[in-house]
C-alpha cells in the first residue's frame, strides 16, 4: 500500500536532487530546471496531501505553482540569453560581478 | 509789550548772523557787503534791542529783584542726595535775567561789540571773501556767547556763555591759523583757560552739592539767609573754585600766559575779546557771586592778593615791551588785577565801573594801535614807528585821549574808577577789613605803584609812537595814511566815552550826595550785605582828598618820567643808559620775568614727561597685558588644536577605521555567485530549522 510517507520521501529526495543541482551546477540551464524539480517535489508534496486530507485547496495551490513555474521558466531563460550576450557562455561562474 | 521779557532775543540775534555768516556766506564766498551787513545787523539788532529792553525794564520793574525769563526747560533729572541728608531735584533751565549787574554788561558789551563790529568792516577789508565771512561769524557768535554769560540766571548757562567766549576766542586768536604761531598761541589760550574752567565747573558741582539749587537768586537767598555761618565752608571752597576760573578766563596770576599771546589775532579782536569783554568775564562771574566772597575772608583775601600782585607784575613787564600790542596785553592783564583788587575788598561795584571804563578806553586804545598797524603795513614794534601824530591826527587824540583815561587823570573815565580802587583798598586797610588790615595796606602801596607805571608805560607807548620822527623807513612812511571811517568813527566814539564815561561813578560822598554816583546805586541791590557785619571804620573827607592827591600824583609822575625819557629825549639815551646799567632787570622785563620758559621748564616739560612715562607704562605694560594675553591665547589654541586633531579627530577617525575594517571582513561573504547565497540561505534555513526541533522542543 502506498501512503503519504512515500510521497513526502519521494518528494524528498526530488527536492534534494533539485537542490543540489541548484547549487552545484555551473550551467545556467541545468540550474533552472533543478529549479523546476524542486518545484515538482512541492507540486508532489502538495497533491499527495490534498488526496490524503481529501482538500482540494492543495490541488489547486499545485496549479498555481505551475503556472508560477511557467513564468519563473520565462524569466530564467531571458536571464540565460541576457548572460549570453554579456558573457557569451551560460557559465554561472563567470557572473561573479557582485563579488565583494 | 514787555521788551525785556525776551531778553534772550539779546544773544540770539548774533547767533542768527553767525549762523549765516558760516553757514552760508563762507560757503558760498559771497561778497563782502553781504556779510558785513548781516553781521552788523546781528550786533546791532542786540545792541539796541538790549538797551531798548533795559530801558524799558529799567522804568517798570523793581530794581532790586532780578526779573528772571525761562526760556526753556534745558536739563532736568532725578532726586540727587545733597549735604546734610537733604535732596535736590535736578532741574536746569535756560534761563535769563535783567537785573542791575547784566543790564550794566549787556549795556556795555553789546555797544562796544558793535562798535568793534564796524571797525572790523574797516580793518579786514582786505582778507578773501570767505575769510571775512569766517571772521565776522566767529564775532558773532562771540557776541552770542558774551551776552549769554552776562545774561544768565544760573550758574550753568553763564558756563556756557563761557565756554563759548572761550571757543570764539580760541578760533579768532588762530584765525591766521596758516602761521604756526597763530595756531600755538590759540591752543595756548584754549588749554590755559580749561585749567580754569575745571575750577569753575567743580564749584558748580559744590554749589549744587551744598545749596541744591544753581540759580544765582536762589543761591544769593540761601547765603542771605546763612545767620550762623553753616555755609562758611562753602564759600571759602565755592568761592576759591570760581576764582580759579576767573583766573584762567581774566588772565590772573598764575593763569595770565595765555593773554600777551592773545594777540596774535586780528587785532579788533584783541580789542573785543581780548579787553574789553571776554576777559572781564572773570570779574563779572566774581561780581555776581559775590554772596560766596562776602562770606569767606579767606577767598577774598586770596583774590585780592592775587589781583594787586598781579596788577603790579603785569605793568613792570609792560614797561619795557616793544610790540604796541604786547604793551597793551600786559596793561589789561594789569589793570584786570585791579578789578579784581576792588573785588577782593568787596567794592563789586567798583570792580564793575572799572570793567566799563576799561572797556571803553582799553577797547579806543586797541582799535587805535589796530589802525596804527594798518597804516604802518602790518608792523607792530614801536621802535620802528614814531610821529604819526601828523598823519592820522583822529587816531592820534583819540589814543591820547584814552591813554590819559588809562593813566586815572581827572577828568577822565580811569580816574574815577581806578581812584575808587585805590580808595576801596586804603579803607579797607584803614577799617581793618577782616582783621587783614595789614595786608591790605600793602596790597594798597602795590597799587599806587602801578598807577605810577601805568602812566609810564602808556606813555611811553604815545611817544614813542606818535611823537617825535618815523623810524620806519622812507618807504614805511610813503605809505602812512588815516584809517576810513569805519575804523575812526568807532574810535572817536570811544575816545569820547573814555573822557566822560567816568561820570557815571562820580564820587558823590565827597560832597554829601552819594546820590550822584549813579552806577553804585544802581549796582548795589547785586551785592550781599552781611547784616551784622562791623561796621567798618571809613577814612576821614580829608585823607579821601588826600588819597586822591596821591593817585593824581602818581600818574603825574609815570607822566613826568615818560615825558624825560621819551618825548624832551629824542635819542633815548636816559632810557638806554637805564637799560644798560641795570642789564639784569631790565633782561627779567623784556623777557616777562621768564614766564613761560619757567612753564616750559616745569608744567609742560613734567607733562611731556608724564606723557613719555604714561608711553612707557603703554607699551611695556599695558602693550604686554595684550600680548601676553595674545601669547597666552596662541599656546592655548595650540594646545587646542593638539586635542582637536588627536582626540576628536582620532575618535571620527577611528568610527571610520572600525568601520573599514569590520567591512573588510564582512565584504567576504558577499562572493558574488548566486548559488553562494542560495547554498547559505538553505543552511540557514536549515540551521533555523534545526534549533526549532531540538532546541525549542
Amino acid at each position: 500500500m502506498i501512503g503519504a510517507t512515500h510521497y513526502v520521501v519521494l518528494s524528498l529526495i526530488l527536492f534534494c536532487l533539485g537542490l543540489v543541482g541548484v547549487m552545484m551546477r555551473r550551467n545556467f540551464i541545468t540550474v533552472l530546471m533543478s529549479l523546476e524539480l524542486m518545484f515538482n517535489a512541492v507540486n508532489l508534496n502538495l497533491i499527495a496531501f490534498s488526496f490524503r486530507l481529501s482538500d482540494l485547496a492543495g490541488q489547486v495551490l499545485a496549479i498555481f505553482v505551475i503556472t508560477v513555474a511557467a513564468a519563473e521558466a520565462a524569466i530564467g531563460l531571458g536571464l540565460i540569453i541576457a548572460l549570453v550576450r554579456l558573457k557569451d557562455t551560460v557559465d554561472l561562474d563567470q557572473a561573479d560581478e557582485m563579488r565583494g | 509789550m514787555k521788551l525785556y521779557d525776551f531778553i534772550w532775543l539779546v544773544p540770539l540775534f548774533p547767533l542768527i548772523g553767525a549762523a549765516f555768516n558760516g553757514f552760508v556766506s563762507n560757503r558760498r564766498g559771497l561778497s563782502k557787503k553781504t556779510t558785513h551787513t548781516v553781521a552788523l545787523l546781528g550786533a546791532g539788532a542786540a545792541w539796541i534791542y538790549g538797551w531798548a529792553a533795559i530801558l524799558q525794564w529799567f522804568f517798570t520793574e523793581d530794581r532790586t529783584q532780578p526779573y528772571v525769563v525761562k526760556a526753556f526747560t534745558w536739563i532736568t533729572g532725578g532726586e540727587l542726595a545733597i549735604e546734610g541728608g537733604r535732596t535736590a531735584a535736578v532741574d536746569i533751565a535756560a534761563s535769563f535775567q535783567v537785573d542791575p549787574l547784566s543790564a550794566v554788561m549787556v549795556g556795555f558789551v553789546s555797544f562796544v561789540g558793535f562798535l568793534i563790529h564796524l571797525y572790523s568792516v574797516g580793518y579786514m577789508h582786505d582778507e578773501p571773501d570767505r575769510e571775512y565771512a569766517r571772521y565776522f561769524a566767529y564775532l558773532n557768535l562771540f557776541m552770542f556767547a558774551m551776552l549769554t554769560l552776562v545774561t544768565g540766571s544760573n550758574l550753568p548757562v553763564l558756563f556756557v556763555g563761557w565756554e563759548g567766549v572761550g571757543l570764539c576766542s580760541y578760533l579768532l586768536i588762530g584765525f591766521y591759523f596758516k602761521k604756526d604761531w597763530c595756531a600755538a598761541a590759540g591752543m595756548k589760550a584754549f588749554i590755559v583757560n580749561r585749567i580754569g574752567d575745571f575750577g569753575f565747573i567743580l564749584a558748580i558741582f559744590v554749589a549744587f552739592y551744598y545749596f541744591g539749587t544753581l540759580e544765582f537768586e536762589g543761591l544769593f537767598q540761601a547765603m542771605g539767609n546763612d545767620h550762623h555761618g553753616h555755609f562758611a565752608i562753602a564759600a571759602t571752597i565755592i568761592g576759591l573754585l570760581l576764582f580759579v576760573g576767573a583766573m584762567g578766563k581774566s588772565a590772573q596770576i598764575p593763569l595770565f600766559v595765555w593773554l600777551p599771546d592773545a594777540m596774535a589775532g586780528p587785532t579788533p579782536v584783541s580789542a573785543l575779546i581780548h579787553a574789553a569783554t571776554m576777559v572781564t568775564a572773570g570779574v563779572y562771574m566774581v561780581a555776581r557771586c559775590n554772596y560766596f566772597y562776602q562770606m569767606s575772608p579767606t577767598a577774598m583775601l586770596v583774590v585780592a592778593v592775587i589781583g594787586g600782585v598781579t596788577a603790579v607784575f603785569a605793568a613792570t613787564i609792560g614797561l619795557v615791551q616793544n610790540d604796541i600790542k604786547k604793551v597793551l596785553a600786559y596793561s589789561t592783564v594789569s589793570q584786570l588785577g585791579y578789578m579784581f583788587l576792588a573785588a577782593g575788598v568787596g567794592a563789586y561795584v567798583v570792580a564793575i565801573f572799572h570793567v566799563v571804563t576799561h572797556a571803553f578806553f582799553k577797547a579806543c586804545l586797541f582799535l587805535g594801535s589796530g589802525s596804527v598797524i594798518h597804516a604802518c603795513g602790518g608792523e607792530q614794534d614801536i621802535r620802528k614807528m614814531g610821529g604819526l601824530k601828523k598823519y592820522m591826527p583822529a587816531t592820534y587824540w583819540t589814543f591820547l585821549a584814552a591813554t590819559i583815561a588809562i593813566a586815572g587823570f581827572f577828568p577822565f573815565a580811569g580816574f574815577f574808577s581806578k581812584d575808587e580802587i585805590l580808595a576801596k583798598v586804603f579803607a579797607a586797610g584803614y577799617g581793618d577789613l577782616n582783621h587783614n588790615g595789614g595786608i591790605y595796606y600793602l596790597l594798597w602801596v602795590l597799587a599806587v605803584l602801578g598807577a605810577v607805571l601805568t602812566a609810564f608805560y602808556m606813555f611811553r607807548l604815545v611817544f614813542l609812537t606818535f611823537h617825535g620822527s618815523f623810524r620806519g623807513g622812507e618807504e614805511a612812511e610813503h605809505h602812512l595814511h588815516e584809517s576810513p571811517w569805519t575804523m575812526t568813527l568807532p574810535l572817536k566814539v570811544l575816545g569820547v566815552l573814555s573822557i566822560i564815561g567816568g561820570f557815571i561813578g562820580l564820587p558823590g560822598h565827597l560832597w554829601h550826595h552819594p546820590e550822584h554816583n549813579l552806577i553804585d546805586g544802581f549796582l548795589e541791590p547785586t551785592v550781599l550785605h552781611l547784616e551784622h557785619g562791623e561796621h567798618a571804620a571809613h577814612p576821614g573827607l580829608g585823607l579821601e582828598f588826600g588819597l586822591i592827591a596821591l593817585s593824581l600824583a602818581a600818574a603825574g609822575l609815570g607822566l613826568a618820567i615818560a615825558w624825560r625819557f621819551y618825548l624832551m629825549d629824542p635819542g633815548y639815551t636816559r632810557a638806554n643808559y637805564l637799560a644798560r646799567r641795570f642789564p639784569l632787570v631790565y633782561k627779567l622785563l623784556l623777557n616777562k620775568y621768564w614766564v613761560d620758559e619757567l612753564y616750559a621748564a616745569t608744567v609742560i616739560r613734567g607733562t611731556v614727561k608724564l606723557a613719555d612715562l604714561l608711553w612707557e607704562f603703554d607699551s611695556r605694560v599695558v602693550d604686554g597685558a595684550v600680548n601676553g594675553i595674545r601669547h597666552l591665547t596662541v599656546g592655548w589654541s595650540w594646545l587646542s588644536g593638539i586635542f582637536d586633531l588627536q582626540i576628536v579627530d582620532g575618535l571620527v577617525n577611528l568610527v571610520g577605521t572600525s568601520y573599514d575594517a569590520a567591512s573588510r571582513q564582512f565584504r567576504r561573504l558577499q562572493v558574488g555567485f548566486a548559488q553562494g547565497y542560495a547554498m547559505v540561505m538553505v543552511f540557514g534555513a536549515a540551521l533555523l530549522l534545526s534549533i526549532f526541533f531540538f532546541v525549542n522542543l
